[in-house]
């Protein structure tokens, strides 16, 4: 049995395309957890979806990561439950404090929606293991503001630790400006907390889980999930 | 009593949009203009009735809330 909650905020709207991609690869029903409850019920692994929550009101993000489920949420994830934060779930994680910096406005001002490349680069997290060290995934991106800032001191120490999980980069895995689709210090698009348990990620796994979709590499993620839990109960 | 918050962008953080804003007025014949910057200014009304309280709630939303420290300042004024 693998339990994941996928938590609904007014305005998500990849929610469900990530519980049919967690449910089609770990085999189990995914629970729904609306933002106005009060607990998550108990999981192997928390997903916040992407989409507009609130309306991205004041900031992207900001409104979600006051919202009775979230106290829950950080609750747990301190407590070592896996939470993935995807688009805007990335966005709630740092509005939540639970990972370090802030997605601004894309350098480019315009909503940027496509396939990018990005190179795994810590493979060692609960939603990473299955990625080869420096794989280049192909997987979409679809956000206004994902450009990843943090202070310098900030981004040596993510570097330092090994935590900075994804980059943009070229189809040959090169880190360069052109492949930098938002603006994104250091070509940053997925981070984690120091335990590895909690990511956040501007790329759409879920959208390029199976090959009807156009591809899989985000499916990896998912599989990656489904590895550490049952490694955690072995 | 009023509050008057004021969240602008921290310096050495970019400001895309104020950049924009930047090149349309120079596009609009605003010649000489530089350094656009672009931020919120956020307007609301509070029961506390002495100044020291409104001031340590003002600025517990700010921090709490309203700005982004990681990337924005914020400033306020109180009226009434």
């Amino acid at each position: 049995m693998i339990r994941a909650s996928v938590i609904v905020f007014p305005g998500s709207n990849c929610d469900r395309d990530v519980k049919v991609a967690t449910e089609a690869v770990t085999g189990f029903k995914a629970k729904m957890v609306w933002h106005g409850d009060s607990e998550v019920p108990a999981s192997d692994f928390i997903i916040l979806p992407g989409g507009f929550s609130y309306g991205d009101y004041l900031r992207c993000g900001a409104m979600a990561a006051h919202s009775p489920i979230m106290r829950d949420v950080v609750a747990k994830a301190k407590a070592g439950t896996p939470v993935i934060g995807i688009c805007n779930g990335f966005q709630i994680l740092l509005e939540a404090g639970l990972l370090p910096g802030a997605l601004m406005r894309n350098s480019s001002l315009l909503f940027v929606c496509r396939d990018v490349f990005v190179r795994c680069d810590n493979n060692k997290t609960f939603f990473t293991n299955c990625y080869r060290e420096r794989e280049v995934a192909r997987i979409p991106i679809a956000h206004h503001d994902g450009n990843y800032f943090t202070d310098e001191a900030t981004l040596d120490r993510l570097e330092g630790e090994n935590r900075v999980v994804l980059r943009y980069c070229d189809a040959d895995g090169e880190i360069t400006d052109p492949a930098n689709p938002n603006g994104s210090q250091r070509n940053i698009a997925g981070i984690s907390d120091a335990t590895g348990r909690i990511v956040g990620l501007m790329p759409h796994p879920e959208r390029l889980f199976e090959s009807a979709l156009g591809g899989t590499d985000g499916r990896r993620m998912f599989e990656s999930a489904v590895v550490s839990v049952i490694e955690a109960a072995a | 009593m009023k509050a008057l918050i004021k969240i602008t962008l921290k310096n050495g953080v970019l400001d895309p949009q104020g950049k924009a804003i930047e090149n349309a007025l120079g596009a609009l014949g605003f010649v000489g203009v530089s350094g656009v910057r672009q931020g919120k200014l956020i307007e609301l009304d509070l029961a506390a009735k002495d100044e020291a309280s409104a001031r340590d709630e003002v600025e517990r939303m700010c921090q709490n809330l309203l700005a982004n420290t990681v990337i924005e300042n914020y400033s306020f004024e109180l009226m009434g």
